[in-house]
């Protein structure tokens, strides 16, 4: 192996092993790499407001930021993941969480295509019972004329 | 209601159309339901968040005035029957637009307009005030933006109408427009000040 596609190769290796790393934002991480890490974790879950469909992880935005320093702050004074979850929903309503919590405004929304779904199999399963039932009502409800013609019919096949 | 459809003297064929037409009409039903919640989606704005301060308190929070200055912003202040809390910044374009609007309240002596002056340089605050006139009563400088994320600021300006017992009555987002003005600050103002 060549010097130069040696150095290639390294150069590709660090670049790789530093992706991981955060390296968008130069920021000062917390001390304690635990802390730091539960603070990453938690900015994954954080709206970005200015541009709303982006984590404040991973937004350029000034407020995101802000936002960021402040998780790193309350983590730092030792509150735990829902008390740094809560900081926010204050501030900005549950919108600011990218996965919207359970609660009473929300629950058409995560219930709501099961229900459609259940309603719909409750009206096959009717349906379906119904027709089942019409044509074992329709077989008995012979009158006499069809009877008369059925066993004519069978007359003649025979 | 098998049994009482039957004594209704229907076929069972007649009353199966009947439930057929029903069913027909459900994608119907659907369609407009659904298009009921569309077509007033096409009028709502999904940059606009819904505050949940409204109705609450406004965060506790006392701001030092722009140099040179001697009223400065805070939550103590906040004892008219109705004022407003601007924020705003020399950056932001947008209030530039509603700048005078803000003047003519100011002019009219309408309501105190109280500022609060969102992540700016101090002296580039002073200038902007300089060149286009300074509507507010009080300022407060809020350098690094930690009162205004109290208040959920994520787009300046942002107007919050204030009441005498400190509570967030309305919010607008956005810059105040002549139409926001004369349709629902000016009402609104007006039957606070009662």
């Amino acid at each position: 192996m060549t010097r130069s596609s040696l150095a290639t190769l390294i150069g590709a290796a660090l670049l790789v092993l530093s992706l991981p790393a955060f390296a968008i934002f130069q920021e000062k991480p917390l001390t304690d790499p635990e802390q730091e890490a539960r603070a990453q974790e938690l900015m994954r879950d954080f709206r970005c407001l200015v541009c709303q469909n982006q984590a404040i992880s991973e937004s350029h935005a000034d407020l995101a930021g802000d936002m960021r320093a402040i998780v790193r702050e309350r983590i730092a004074a030792g509150d735990d993941n829902d008390a740094v979850r809560q900081y926010f929903i204050d501030r900005y309503g549950d919108w600011v969480l990218l996965d919207p919590p359970l609660n009473r405004k929300t629950i058409l929304l995560w219930a709501g295509g099961g229900v459609i779904l259940l309603v719909g199999v409750g009206l096959i399963f009717i349906r379906m019972r119904r027709s089942t039932r019409a044509g074992a009502q329709g077989q008995t409800a012979l009158s006499d004329t069809e009877k008369a013609e059925l066993e004519r019919l069978m007359r003649e096949q025979g | 209601m098998t049994d009482s459809a039957e004594q209704g003297g229907e076929t069972p064929a007649r009353r199966r159309s009947r439930s057929g037409l029903l069913l027909a009409l459900l994608p119907v039903a659907a369609f407009v339901v659904i298009g009921v919640f569309l077509f007033r989606g096409l009028s709502l704005d999904p940059s606009e968040i819904y505050s949940v301060l409204i109705n609450k308190p406004a965060p506790t929070f006392e701001l030092a005035p722009l140099p040179g200055k001697d009223n400065g912003l805070a939550t103590s202040d906040l004892t008219q029957p109705v004022q407003l809390v601007n924020v705003f910044a020399s950056w932001c374009v947008a209030c530039r637009v509603e700048h005078p609007l803000l003047m003519e309240l100011k002019r009219n002596g309408t309501v105190p307009i109280y500022g609060l002056n969102y992540k700016d340089q101090p002296q580039a605050a002073l200038n902007w005030l300089r060149n286009f006139g300074d509507p507010y009563d009080r300022i407060g400088s809020d350098l690094n933006g930690r009162v205004g994320i109290d208040f959920g600021v994520y787009g300046v300006p942002e107007t919050f109408i204030v009441d005498g017992e400190g509570v967030i009555v309305r919010k607008i987002t956005g810059p105040i427009t002549p139409q926001i003005l004369q349709k629902e600050l000016l009402p609104l103002i007006a039957e606070m000040q009662k």
